[in-house]
């Protein structure tokens, strides 16, 4: 015991000659909770390319089609929107081609849904790799809204191009090029909501998991408040404000707004959702940093 | 030297109650039932309600301070559950400690396991880089590390193959290659070095004497305490979640040692229930010096008598005994078994006594356990101790020649030996 009162001693002793020295960093119980470590983010900025390579390659290994899913999934959604909303139910779209119509709210609803899902599943996914090994955990759900930008931008394309389509048919279509110069900022809105409804939820889910089922099925739900299959302009005066209070709404109105030339929009809309974008990504890196220094305890 | 990583008063608690039920709606049953002062609904008949638990707390690691220098491989070990993973996972950032603060000086990387990240659809390549930038490196540093590593994995010809093609003997090597080509000033390695085949450890366990000589910093954890007293420069037990012993690494394993076997090693006694059992058991077992009487310290070239005493339920003929004599830090020494000598044991229901006379120690003076393993047939094991007995070997002057042999470079045995001289040629001496 003598010894290890000695070796405690000198413990003591160095530690009171060491104080003024500067530490690369310190490993405490709760850092505070703005500290969010972006720089830190930034040098692991290989890595999160490297997820989203992972992401990318991996999800159309050994499958046939591979890629082309990118575009079938939209196409297919969209021709089925056309037969059941358009043609049998015959909903209104502002005078927009049909197919158009439900392409443009399928594409941009989808990038806005994937974000939401796959960072709400960050902590439950990656379990394993954060048990494991430290790095910043935001590298994993900024990876899910890049490699999604990546399939939002190849199924864009593909709108453009049956949009180019219908313009030489000749149809009802006047894009707005101030708006369409507009968009990656609708982009960057929608990125983060998606990231900051994600990742609200997944840091929930290391203590509830049921919140899991809840968002494939809310998402769903929530594609019906949005003006997806609908124009605001369709909904009466009085219920509008509904719809209008979800901060998506403003979103896929400007982009049929800036691409096919109809929709609701204005500027007050679109602060409002950019305001709310601000507020939820705020809270959501606070929540996620708290829960991720611990979250290994609970999982 | 400097003071890279300074541990202080580190603490982790677990609280039980905090995990909750895991479902919300579950969560809400139990909080509405404690608002109308009902019992808690999910718990099973008898068991106790823990309320809010506040009471019921785990701690993996309780005020636990040390240093490490620059340069110094730091070994860590104790038993299951006393810490050594929390503190590691602390250490390595996995998780936040419930009080305490660790200061670290220069980059840190952790190697709780090797292959963190592997993606089984990913080639070699794209994996290296993968698990590479998981473990903190740049791509950059990746690149100038990747032709290295692929040699050092021996996967030169299927690099740009999946990895689940890969033998598991290939995924291991490649995972270790990546980790043992970090480039950190400080390095937290736990366990991983008992991966692969025996040749590929061979190779690791270079690898990881290498970067300790270059003197990079390393935090050690293993089972394996001869590695460790091979790699550390200091080592510390954990026990409990405390800090108990810290200090040179033999001195530290030997007392961990001491405090893991009985006071009275010179003997082990069976004290379980023996009706009913289909197996021979060993119950007791005694060191004896040649005038019999029990000890547990024997002078070097002395007689030592194992007596052990086997309880069989049957009438059992051929069976064999067995024992070896390894060093406190887990290097084997020496065996011994009827097999070897092809001497026929028998035994009878009851009790039956078996010695064996070791007629001189030929081993170094110095601290040693014995195991002992009774067989019918190989893989037909019915009772194995695994370091039963600790003894001491002393020091004694064999050769009469008033020299002791004493120190640490005594190596691990000894033998007879003369020297003869002859005279070839004699030269006229200027």
């Amino acid at each position: 015991m003598e010894k290890l009162d000695d070796f405690f001693m000198m413990s003591q002793q160095k530690n009171s000659s060491m104080q003024d020295e500067d530490w690369d960093m310190i490993i405490e119980s709760q850092r505070s909770l703005l500290d969010l470590r972006l720089g830190e983010l930034w040098r692991y900025k290989d890595l999160v390319m490297l997820f989203v390579r992972r992401d990318f390659v991996s999800i159309y290994k050994q499958t046939i089609l591979g890629p082309l899913w990118y575009l079938i999934q939209p196409l297919l959604t969209t021709i089925t929107f056309t037969i059941i909303f358009g043609s049998i139910a015959s909903l209104p779209t502002d005078g927009l081609p049909q197919f158009l119509f439900y392409m443009s709210g399928t594409v941009v609803w989808s990038y806005f849904a994937a974000c939401l899902t796959k960072t709400s599943e960050t902590f439950v996914q990656n379990a394993n790799l954060f048990g494991k090994v430290y790095f910043p955990r935001l590298a994993a759900p900024v990876s899910i809204l890049i490699s999604n930008l990546i399939t939002f931008a190849i199924q864009f394309v593909m709108f453009i191009l049956f949009m180019l389509f219908f313009v030489l048919q000749g149809s009802n279509i006047h894009p707005n090029l101030l708006w369409i110069a507009l968009s990656p900022f609708f982009v960057i809105i929608m990125a983060g909501l998606g990231l900051g409804f994600g990742i609200i939820i997944s840091s929930l889910t290391t203590k509830y998991r049921d919140l899991r089922f809840l968002v494939t099925f809310g998402v769903q739900l929530l594609m019906y408040a949005t003006p997806v299959i609908y124009p605001v302009s369709s909904i009466p005066a009085r219920f509008q404000w509904i719809v209008l209070a979800n901060p998506m709404t403003p979103i896929i109105e400007a982009f049929r707004f800036a691409f096919l030339g109809a929709g609701t929009v204005n500027i007050n809309s679109m602060l409002y959702s950019f305001g709310f974008m601000l507020v939820v990504v705020i809270a959501g890196s606070i929540i996620f940093n708290r829960v991720e220094q611990t979250f290994m305890d609970t999982v | 030297m400097s003071v890279v990583i300074s541990v202080e008063n580190i603490s982790k608690n677990y609280r039980l109650g905090q995990i909750g039920t895991g479902t919300f709606s579950r969560d809400l049953e139990v909080w509405w039932a404690k608002m109308r002062d009902k019992p808690n609904p999910l718990l099973r008949i008898g068991e106790k309600d823990h309320g809010d638990r506040d009471d019921e707390e785990l701690w993996a690691l309780r005020d636990v301070s040390f240093k490490v220098e620059q340069g110094e491989v730091l070994g860590i070990i104790g038993r299951n559950g006393a810490g050594k993973s929390t503190l590691l996972k602390i250490l390595s950032r996995v998780t936040a400690p419930t009080t305490g603060k660790i200061k670290v000086k220069g980059r840190i990387a952790s190697l709780l396991e090797v292959g963190t990240g592997f993606h089984p659809e990913l080639t070699g390549r794209e994996n290296i880089y993968l698990n590479g930038a998981i473990l903190g490196m740049s791509r950059k540093e990746i690149n100038l590390k990747f032709d290295e590593i692929v040699n050092f994995a021996e996967v030169e010809k299927f690099i740009d193959t999946p990895v689940k093609r890969y033998s598991s003997g290939m995924y291991v090597r490649l995972a270790f290659a990546v980790a043992a080509h970090l480039d950190p000033e400080i390095l937290v390695v736990d366990e991983v070095l008992a991966v692969g085949d025996s040749e590929f450890q061979k190779k690791c366990l270079g690898k990881m004497g290498d970067v300790a000589k270059e003197g990079r910093t390393v935090l050690l954890v293993s089972h394996n305490l001869a590695q460790i007293s091979n790699l550390s420069h200091n080592v510390i037990q954990l026990d409990n979640g405390r800090l108990v012993d810290a200090g040179n690494p033999d001195v530290v394993i030997s007392n961990y040692h001491q405090r893991n076997t009985d006071n009275n090693s010179s003997m082990y006694k069976y004290t379980g229930e023996l009706s009913g059992e289909s197996k021979c058991k060993i119950i007791q077992v005694r060191l004896l010096r040649n005038d019999r009487l029990p000890n547990n310290e024997f002078p070097m070239a002395d007689q030592l008598i194992i007596e052990t005493q086997i309880w069989a339920p049957l009438q059992i003929g051929n069976m064999q005994f067995g024992f070896d004599l390894t060093t406190i830090s887990g290097i084997r020494v020496a065996v011994g078994a009827t097999w070897i000598k092809k001497y026929n044991l028998e035994l009878n229901p009851g009790l039956n006594t078996l010695e064996v006379k070791i007629n001189s120690i030929r081993v170094a003076p110095g601290e040693y356990f014995l195991s002992f393993g009774l067989y019918k047939l190989p893989g037909d094991h019915h009772h194995f101790l695994s370091n039963c007995l600790i003894f001491s070997v002393i020091e004694k002057d064999i050769f009469q020649t008033g020299y002791l042999p004493t120190g640490n470079s005594q190596g691990l045995t000894w033998f007879e030996y003369e020297f003869y001289y002859n005279n070839l040629m004699t030269m006229e001496s200027k």
